[in-house]
């Protein structure tokens, strides 16, 4: 993998609120068509690294690189625009628009019309649930329904990296397992996935390559299957999710 | 409904059966003195009694008491209504209803006793300037306090039974009842307007204003006679059809409803006289600006509550470019211009106002930016007003001399309302349209997903100061319409044209009427501005204009209470807000599944006829 140039890279990115040092020199990058994710505990800067990659926080020192492009002061819709998109915490849909309003949403800063009439077929078929419920308010799905419009609005926008903030959080246990099914559906196509959990188990047992983020510091860097096995993360985290 | 009083009648059989007098009476004590307050409240508000004069039966009834003596009726009503705890039909109706109505109605009327008495003992004018001789004479009905007090009690019991005593009757006498009442009620209080819509009318009232007895009569019989033949059914079941039209039917439907409500407004203004088209046209403003302010409150979410500032822009701008009064401080080479030209010039004067307005308040959220938004209203206005500018804008005098809209074929000017109002509709029309596709438009679609969630908006890419932005400018825009037609209207304008309560108004006219709904915002500015009155224009009930922030602030209040969704909801977005009651109403009729509109027709048709009538 290394030989290929990574789609997004942090390079010795540090990130502050006010005087709280969040990120503290994290080193990261995503190559295309990979999946990998990125663990930690509460507080330990997860949700800042996906704002920061997606610039709606700037670094205060490091850069962001996007296809070998510093993007540091480049807005939200520039990253958008080339290919990363996100899928925010507990899906977050736009509750009183329609699906299908949510769904050209995530088309927002397309403008090719029968790209977008294409895609939407293809979600419709890849979701036919979603199809059923087009013209009914977001906010009145069920969780699981919820999903796949989040990943639906995500997808219209064509993405290259989809960053996914928790993906499995505030679904119920039957629904985990589906969605990560879900989540390598889509990464069979083509799409790097960069996602953010909490539950290290599952999430390791689908992706290439993991971080373990602890207190803003990136303290392991591995491949999945050694990040499985390494003793100290079994004991420090891994066995305090603990077998579900 | 059948289906209803089925289950509630099985449960009510397993029950004990209670006598008459078998009341919760702590309850109904407790009502009684909130009825108690709110009658004490309102006679001490002096409009009652204010509006003694204003006859409504020659010689018997005046507005005072109707306007006072309404809400036992109302109390009375809600008293015996059904209370459904946790889809559990608490009571059933029976005479105990009626009973718990007088009850309630006379310890409110006991109130108004304890009033009259007071009111010779003591002498608390000072703080409240109505505790005075005419409104003891008032409440004792001219004869005598002794007789007032035992009157009151009498008057408010009967009421509180009578409007419990509606939820006896059979559904299609009680509509009929109400439906006269209301009639012969509006029949009354609208005399002015309806004798200038139609002058033949003017045989219904007396010479010294008020309906004959003897037509008051035939009107809620003519009433009485219309809903019992089932004109209201027909018309609620046509409605209902409408309703769930859909595709290629619902729009041709909507066509022909367009086109009719067009050619209603063109041909209406012709026959009528001048105070309806006087009243036309400032709904038409007031509906312009609450078009613009939909823009930015009901679809980008800002809650701007210094709206006025760009009505006050347009109207200024107008002005300064038109009038030969204008302030002397203005350079020679300044042009003035005919109307249209100056329209142009503000339209594009009131976008860079927006914009500069809006540059530095767009980046706050919430209360804050509602606040600074009130800020900048009040600066503008003072502006206007100030010393500084006194040499432009002429402070307190104003700018007097602005001459009428020329079109060349016709002129819309002050004295010739019908003329404002035709522009107007043009407008209207207009800034219907641009909300309507704004609404469809990738950038409508942006301002709604700011409105839901910003931070999720800016993830999808929309550069949310910009787009946010872009609605303040749009809505600037539209406002200055509303400004420039207003300044050619009355031809002088102050910066007291320009106070808060315009943009409180123009709010309460988008939530009153439905927030984000075209159709409510029209209905909003006919009640709120066509009824009540805007803050300087009279409306169709100006006996109450002195009394008309009392009446908002209820209105408001109530809305909020009842109808949160507005007065003319999107079926949708009013299923989320009472998804508990639609719930339980469809658990109780045993079908959850299609209850959905049926549920929440009856829900409605059920909790107060009185005030959806009267409303609608």
């Amino acid at each position: 993998m290394s030989d290929a140039t990574p789609i997004l890279e942090f390079r010795d990115i540090n990130t502050h609120y006010g005087a709280v040092h969040i990120l503290k020199d994290v080193n990261l990058a995503i190559y295309p068509g990979e999946l990998v994710c990125l663990l930690g505990g509460n507080a330990s800067g997860k949700s800042t690294t996906l704002k920061t990659l997606l610039g709606m926080v700037t670094p205060t020192t490091g850069s962001v690189v996007l296809d070998g492009e510093v993007v540091n002061n480049q807005p939200t819709s520039y990253r958008v625009e080339r290919g990363i998109t996100m899928v925010p915490e507990n899906r977050r849909l736009f509750k009183r628009l329609s699906v299908l309003e949510n769904l050209q949403l995530g088309a927002y800063l397309r403008d090719d019309k029968d790209g977008i009439a294409s895609d939407l077929e293809r979600i419709y078929t890849m979701f036919p649930r979603v199809k059923e419920r087009l013209s009914q308010r977001a906010g009145t799905l069920s969780g699981g329904e919820q999903q796949m419009v989040a990943m639906g609005r995500a997808l219209m926008a064509q993405p290259r990296v989809l960053l996914m903030d928790e993906p499995s959080m505030g679904l119920a246990p039957s629904l985990v397992q589906t969605n990560f099914e879900l989540i390598q559906q889509i990464h069979a196509e083509g799409i790097a996935i960069f996602m953010v959990e909490q539950n290290a188990n599952m999430a390791l047992s689908i992706a290439d390559r993991g971080w373990v983020l602890q207190t803003g510091r990136v303290v392991l860097d591995d491949t999945a299957d050694a990040l499985l096995s390494n003793p100290d993360l079994r004991k420090s985290y891994l066995g305090e999710v603990g077998s579900p | 409904m059948t289906l209803a009083t089925e289950t509630t009648g099985t449960k009510a059989s397993n029950e004990v059966v209670r006598g008459a007098f078998d009341l919760d009476w702590r309850d109904l004590i407790r009502t009684g003195a909130i009825l108690a307050a709110g009658l004490v409240f309102l006679s001490l508000t002096g409009m009652p009694e204010g509006l003694d004069s204003r006859v409504l039966i020659d010689p018997f009834l005046s507005l005072g008491y109707v306007s006072l003596f309404w809400l036992p009726l109302i109390v009375g009503w809600s008293v015996a209504n059904e209370k459904v705890l946790e889809g559990m039909a608490a009571t059933r109706k029976s005479a105990r209803d009626v009973v718990a109505g007088g009850v309630v109605g006379a310890v409110g009327g006991a109130g108004l006793s304890l009033l009259i008495a007071l009111i010779s003992t003591f002498d608390i004018r000072d703080p409240l300037v109505n505790w005075n001789e005419s409104t003891q004479a008032f409440l004792s009905f001219q004869q005598g306090t002794s007789f007032g007090i035992v009157a009151c009690i009498a008057l408010c019991a009967g009421l509180g039974a009578f409007g419990a005593s509606l939820h006896l009757m059979p559904r299609k006498v009680r509509r009929a009842v109400v439906s006269a009442l209301l009639a012969v009620v509006a029949v009354a209080i609208f005399e002015s307007f309806l004798v200038d819509v139609a002058d033949p009318l003017s045989f219904l009232y007396s010479k010294t204003g008020g309906l004959i007895p003897l037509w008051a009569v035939m009107v809620g019989v003519a009433a009485l006679a219309f809903t019992l033949l089932g004109g209201g059914d027909r018309i609620g079941k046509a409605r209902s059809n409408y309703q769930t039209l859909t595709g290629p039917a619902k729009a041709k439907q909507d066509t022909i409803l367009i086109v009719l409500s067009v050619l209603a407004l063109i041909i209406i203004p012709m026959i009528t006289g001048k105070i309806t088209q006087e009243l036309l046209a400032n709904v038409g403003i007031f509906l312009l600006l609450a078009l613009g302010l939909n823009i930015v409150v009901g679809l980008a979410g800002i809650l701007d509550l210094g709206y006025v500032a760009f009505f006050a822009v347009g109207g200024y701008t107008t002005a300064v470019l038109t009038s030969p009064n204008r302030g002397p401080d203005w350079p020679e080479w300044f042009p003035t211009m005919p109307w249209w030209g100056a329209f142009l010039v503000t339209l594009l004067m009131a976008g860079l106002v927006g914009l500069f307005i809006g540059a530095p308040v767009i980046r706050m959220r919430g209360d804050y930016l509602a606040i600074v938004t009130l800020g900048f209203g009040e600066i503008i206005r003072i502006l206007f007003l100030s010393d500084w500018l006194n040499g432009y804008f002429n402070g307190a005098q104003g700018i007097t001399n602005i001459p009428p809209a020329d079109f060349g074929l016709f002129e819309v000017k002050g004295t010739d309302p019908r003329s404002v109002f035709y522009l107007v509709l043009v407008f209207a029309a207009i800034s219907i349209y641009v909300s309507w596709r704004l609404e469809r438009s990738r950038l409508g679609r942006a301002w709604m997903a700011v409105r839901e969630d910003e931070s999720v908006a800016e993830a999808m890419g929309i550069n949310t100061v910009n787009v946010k932005l872009m609605a303040f400018v749009v809505g600037a825009v539209l406002a200055s319409f509303a400004g420039s037609v207003f300044s050619a209207k009355v031809g002088s304008i102050f910066p007291t044209s320009f106070l808060i309560l315009v943009s409180i108004i123009i709010l309460v006219i988008v939530i009153v009427g439905g927030m984000g709904n075209i159709v409510g915002i029209i209905v909003g500015s006919v009640v709120l501005v066509g009824i009540l009155g805007g803050p300087k224009q009279p409306g169709l009930l100006a006996e109450f204009s002195e009394y008309k922030l009392l009446i908002y602030g209820a209105l408001l209040i109530w809305m909020m209470l009842q109808r949160p969704e507005g007065l003319v909801p999107n079926a949708r977005r009013s299923r989320e807000l009472h998804q508990d009651e639609f719930l339980q109403d469809a658990w109780l009729k045993g079908k959850v599944d299609d209850a959905d509109e049926n549920g929440n027709g009856a829900e409605n048709g059920d909790v107060a006829p009185g005030l959806a009538g009267g409303a609608s």
